[in-house]
C-alpha cells in the first residue's frame, strides 16, 4: 500500500468508528433505561395513582396530564400553523410580510425551551390570569410546536404539483376553492406526518411546563383545564430531585422514562411509517 | 357572496400569519418586561462581567459571568463530542454505507433525535454519574464533563441528519469526476464532497450549538449547579438555563432576583438569536 491508500484506509475506518461509537452510545442508553425501567413496569403502574409521596403506586395521573396537554397544544397550534403555511405558499403577498413571517418562524424554531416557559409564565399565567393550569401549559407548548407544524405544512403544500392547481383554476374554481378542495386534501397526509412529529416533541418537553402547568404531587385527576397537572417528563424530574427516598424513587423514575420513551418512539415510528407509505403511493 | 367568502378566507390566513409575528414580539416583550428592571439595580456591565452570583444573600450579587462561562464550556464540550461523531456518521451514511445500510441507519439517527431531554437527564444522574465516580475516582459525578457528554450525545442527531441532507444534495457528477481523475474515495470525500456541502454542514453545527446552549433539563440535572468558574473538567458548573429553571420556582414574583433571572433569559435569547442570524445571512448567502 502506498501513502495515499493508507490514508484512505485510515480515513474511511475512522468514519466507521465514529458511527459505531454513536450506535454504542445509543444501545447502552436504551439498554440502561429499558432494563431498569422494565422491572417496575406493570399494569397497575400505568393505571394507579402514586401513593406515600410518590414512593409507591403508579403514574396514571401523569399519563392523563400528558395526554391533555398534548391534545390541547396540538389542537391550538395545528389550525394556526396550517393557515400560516397556506398564506406563505398560496397568497405570499405582500412580500415584506412573508419575509417577516419567515424570520419569525426561524427565530421561534431556535428559541430555547426555557424561554418559552418564561413567555408562558408572563403572558398566560400572569397577564391572562390562567394561573398554573393545563390551559397555560397547553398554550405554551402550542407556541413551541407552531414552527415545527408550519415548516412541515409548508413543505407539504409546496409538494403539491403545479398542474393540480392550474387544472383547478382553469376549471373555474376560485383561489379559496382550489386551496380547500385540491391543495389541502393532497397535502394532508404529509401535514399529518409533520404534526405527529411535533406531538412527540411536545409530549417530551419539560422546561416550558415547569412554571406553567406542572405540579409535583397530586392524587386526583384534573377536572377542568384550569387545574394544574402531573405530567410524565416533569414526574421524572420531580422523582430525581425532590423527596428523600431515592432508593424507591429512582426505579419509579426509570419506569416513567420507559413509558415516556415508548410513547414518543411509538409516535415517531408511526410518523416515519406513514411518510414511507405516502412516498410509495404517490403517483406524481 | 362568493367574493365575501374569498376575502374572508384570505383574511383568516393573514391573521394566522400575523400571530407568529405577534408571538415572537410577545416573547421578546415578556423577556424585556421581566428583565429590564434588574438594570436599575446593577449596570449591564456588572451584570455581564461580575462572576459573583449570590441572588439571595444580603446584599445580593447579580453577576452572571460564571453562568455564561458555564454555558459556553458545557456547549464547547458537547460540540467537541458531537461534531466528529455527528459529522462522521453523516459522511459514513451518505458516502460509504450501502443503500440498505443507509435505510437502516437513517431512521435510527432520526429516532435518536426524538428522545426527550428529560430521559437523557435521568440517564446522566442515575447511570453516568455513578459510573464516572467509579472509573475516575472523583467525589462528584455531576459536573462539566458529564453534562458535556450527555449534551454531546443529544446534539449528534441534529448535526448528523442536517449534514447528511447537505452531503446528499452534492451532485453525483462531482464525485464521479473526482474518481475518474484518479482520486480515491477518501480524497473525494475530503477534497470534493465536504467543501461542496460546507454551508449545510456549518448550518448543522450552528444549530447544534443553539440547541446545546439552550438545553435546560440536562444541564439542570447533570451540570452540578455550582455558580463558579470551574478549574477543571470534573468541577460542577451552573449554565444559564439551569439557573433560570432552578431558581424561578423559588423566587418571589417581582423581586430583583426574579428580574435578574429574566435578565439571564435575555442574554440567552440574544446568543441564540445571533446564531440564527448567522445561519440566515452568512451561511445562507454563501450557498448562492
Amino acid at each position: 500500500m502506498n501513502k495515499r491508500e493508507i490514508k484512505a484506509f485510515l480515513g474511511v475506518n475512522f468514519l466507521r468508528l465514529f458511527i459505531i461509537i454513536t450506535l454504542i452510545f445509543l444501545i447502552i442508553f436504551l439498554y440502561v433505561i429499558f432494563s431498569k425501567g422494565g422491572k417496575v413496569l406493570s399494569w397497575s403502574f400505568i393505571t394507579e395513582s402514586p401513593r406515600k409521596f410518590m414512593t409507591e403506586g403508579g403514574i396514571y395521573p401523569a399519563i392523563v396530564g400528558t395526554f391533555w396537554l398534548t391534545v390541547l397544544s396540538i389542537g391550538s397550534a395545528l389550525p394556526l400553523g396550517v393557515f400560516t403555511a397556506i398564506f406563505i405558499t398560496s397568497y405570499a403577498k405582500p412580500f415584506w410580510l412573508v419575509r417577516m413571517v419567515r424570520v419569525a418562524i426561524n427565530t421561534l424554531a431556535g428559541v430555547p425551551s426555557i424561554i418559552y416557559g418564561l413567555f408562558g409564565l408572563t403572558v398566560f399565567v400572569r397577564m391572562f390570569h390562567f394561573d398554573v393550569s393545563i390551559l397555560s401549559g397547553a398554550l405554551t407548548l402550542g407556541v413551541l410546536a407552531l414552527p415545527v407544524i408550519i415548516n412541515a405544512s409548508e413543505e407539504a403544500l409546496r409538494s403539491v404539483p403545479k398542474d393540480f392547481i392550474e387544472a383547478s383554476l382553469a376549471l373555474g374554481a376560485t383561489e379559496r376553492q382550489t386551496i380547500l378542495k385540491v391543495i389541502l386534501p393532497t397535502a394532508l397526509p404529509s401535514i399529518l406526518t409533520g404534526t405527529i412529529i411535533s406531538i412527540g416533541r411536545v409530549a417530551g418537553e419539560t422546561a416550558p411546563i415547569l412554571f406553567t402547568a406542572a405540579t409535583f404531587y397530586t392524587r386526583k385527576l384534573p377536572t377542568s383545564i384550569m387545574d394544574e397537572v402531573m405530567v410524565l417528563p416533569y414526574h421524572i424530574y420531580a422523582l430525581m430531585t425532590e423527596g428523600c427516598h431515592a432508593d424507591k424513587q429512582v426505579p419509579i423514575a426509570y419506569g416513567t422514562a420507559v413509558v415516556l420513551l415508548i410513547l414518543v418512539l411509538l409516535i415517531s415510528t408511526v410518523a416515519i411509517i406513514i411518510r414511507y407509505r405516502i412516498r410509495k403511493k404517490r403517483k406524481w | 357572496m362568493n367574493k365575501f367568502k374569498e376575502s374572508s378566507f384570505k383574511i383568516i390566513t393573514y391573521t394566522a400569519s400575523l400571530f407568529t409575528i405577534i408571538i415572537l414580539f410577545g416573547i421578546i416583550g415578556s423577556l424585556f418586561y421581566g428583565g429590564i428592571p434588574i438594570f436599575n439595580i446593577v449596570s449591564i456591565k456588572e451584570f455581564l462581567f461580575n462572576p459573583a452570583w449570590h441572588p439571595t444573600s444580603d446584599p445580593p450579587d447579580f453577576g452572571i459571568l460564571s453562568l455564561i462561562i458555564g454555558s459556553f464550556l458545557v456547549t464547547l464540550g458537547a460540540l467537541i463530542i458531537s461534531i466528529p461523531l455527528g459529522l462522521g456518521s453523516a459522511i459514513y451514511i451518505s458516502e460509504i454505507a450501502s443503500a440498505r445500510m443507509r435505510e437502516i441507519l437513517k431512521p435510527i439517527i432520526e429516532l435518536l433525535a426524538g428522545i426527550p431531554s428529560i430521559v437523557y437527564g435521568l440517564f446522566g444522574v442515575a447511570f453516568l454519574s455513578p459510573f464516572l465516580i467509579k472509573i475516575f475516582n472523583i467525589p462528584n459525578g455531576l459536573n462539566l464533563f458529564s453534562a458535556s457528554i450527555i449534551l454531546g450525545i443529544m446534539v449528534i442527531p441534529i448535526i448528523s441528519s442536517m449534514s447528511e441532507d447537505a452531503l446528499s444534495t452534492v451532485p453525483k457528477n462531482l464525485r464521479e469526476a473526482s474518481l475518474a481523475l484518479g482520486a480515491n474515495k477518501w480524497e473525494t470525500i475530503i477534497k470534493i464532497v465536504l467543501p461542496a456541502a460546507r454551508s449545510g454542514v456549518l448550518t448543522s453545527i450552528i444549530l447544534g450549538f443553539g440547541r446545546a446552549v439552550g438545553e435546560t433539563m440536562v444541564v439542570l440535572m447533570i451540570a452540578g449547579g455550582a455558580a463558579q468558574i470551574p478549574k477543571g473538567i470534573f468541577q460542577p458548573v451552573r449554565p444559564m438555563p439551569a439557573s433560570v429553571a432552578a431558581e424561578m420556582g423559588e423566587t418571589v414574583v417581582g423581586s430583583s432576583h426574579f428580574h435578574a433571572l429574566f435578565g439571564i433569559a435575555i442574554v440567552l435569547f440574544v446568543i441564540t438569536f445571533i446564531s440564527i442570524l448567522i445561519t440566515e445571512f452568512v451561511v445562507g448567502r454563501k450557498m448562492k
